[in-house]
């Protein structure tokens, strides 16, 4: 019974570390967008062709935040 | 995924988040087979019925001046094409079929999952991870096809320093073969992360009785992010595929 309790407590304190990934991942997207913006108000002319790499590097830096949530689904659900 | 392991909340306030994706034959209840009709199955069932209508009964007209249905069918298959072409060039005329495919798929089955009480597709890793694992075979078929063993010059990088060069190689197998991961829990974990939010947020509606609008008023909020996040998720995973694909048909780029 011992072993079970710390078990699921320590399930739930590692799903909740895991969750601080999607901090970074916060911190990222707002890092990308913040310099897509600057830069496309200093010359407007060039933004749209840019907005492809825009969504593609907040996809790559989103991905880091959710591997951090998949473990953080595994410890929940699946471990 | 399993549910029973959640414990149960105190004070009538049990909110079951991922209670919502699990998947449960559609006719009796019974075994999951391999055949078995399943509430996924339907989803995706009413997914292609949606397209074809708007793909095939919509395009029926083929009018000049489009209908309206018509129009609609017309901005995707042009935005898909542009965004193929764009990034692949003319040769990339060639996997848009595929692609476009992907995007319509990923694309009503997300906007479907949105109704209340359906079943969101692509909330499962089963299903975006086999449309991940697809596009990495076939960026390494077309590769070798294309390009013959040239293709694995893809990992040596040329420009970079001699020294340099054999742990880049290192971090670009790693970064390859990372990327059916990444490409498919992105859209997974987005989808699920989003819609056990508005769970979670459903249930705080009933426990607050009449403050129970200040939820309600930010689960609409969060619907409109929500039908965002849909459109932009299908957009990223067809794009992320053009970008791969561009590996395999024009390595020398890189």
């Amino acid at each position: 019974m011992e072993v079970e309790a710390a078990t699921l407590l320590g399930k739930y304190i590692g799903a909740g570390l895991a969750a601080i990934a999607m901090g970074g991942a916060g911190i990222g997207i707002g890092q990308v967008v913040g310099s897509y913006l600057s830069g496309a108000l200093r010359n407007p002319a060039a933004a749209k062709e840019q907005t492809a790499m825009l969504f593609m590097g907040i996809a790559f830096a989103e991905a880091m935040g959710i591997f951090g949530f998949l473990i953080a689904m595994l410890l929940m659900f699946a471990v | 995924m399993a549910v029973s392991e959640q414990p149960e909340a105190e004070g009538g306030l049990s909110i079951h988040p991922m209670e919502q994706f699990e998947i449960a034959p559609l006719f009796g209840g019974g075994e999951l087979g391999l055949l078995t009709i399943t509430n996924s199955t339907m989803w995706m069932a009413l997914m292609l019925a949606a397209v074809s209508a708007l793909l095939i009964l919509g395009m029926r007209g083929r009018a000049l001046v489009p209908t309206r249905v018509q129009s609609i069918a017309e901005i995707l298959y042009g935005f898909v094409r542009e965004m193929v072409t764009d990034v692949l060039g003319e040769e990339g005329v060639k996997v848009f079929p595929y692609i476009f495919t992907l995007f319509i798929f990923i694309l009503f089955s997300n906007l479907l999952g949105l109704i209340p009480y359906s079943f969101a597709v692509t909330s499962h890793i089963a299903i975006t991870g086999v449309m991940a694992g697809l596009v990495f075979c076939t960026v390494i078929v077309l590769g070798f096809v294309k390009n013959g063993i040239g293709f694995l010059k893809m990992f040596w990088l040329g420009d970079a320093p001699l020294a340099l060069r054999p742990v880049l190689a290192m971090i670009e197998v790693i970064s390859f073969f990372v990327r059916p991961l990444s490409h498919s829990i992105r859209l997974a974990g987005n989808i699920m992360a989003g819609h056990a939010v508005l769970k979670v947020f459903a249930a705080f509606v009933p426990a607050l009785s009449i403050f129970g609008i200040v939820p309600m008023a930010l689960m609409v909020a969060i619907t409109g992010l929500e039908v965002l996040v849909a459109c932009v998720q299908a957009y990223i995973f067809a794009i992320l595929t053009c970008i791969y694909l561009k590996d395999a048909l024009q390595p020398a780029h890189h």
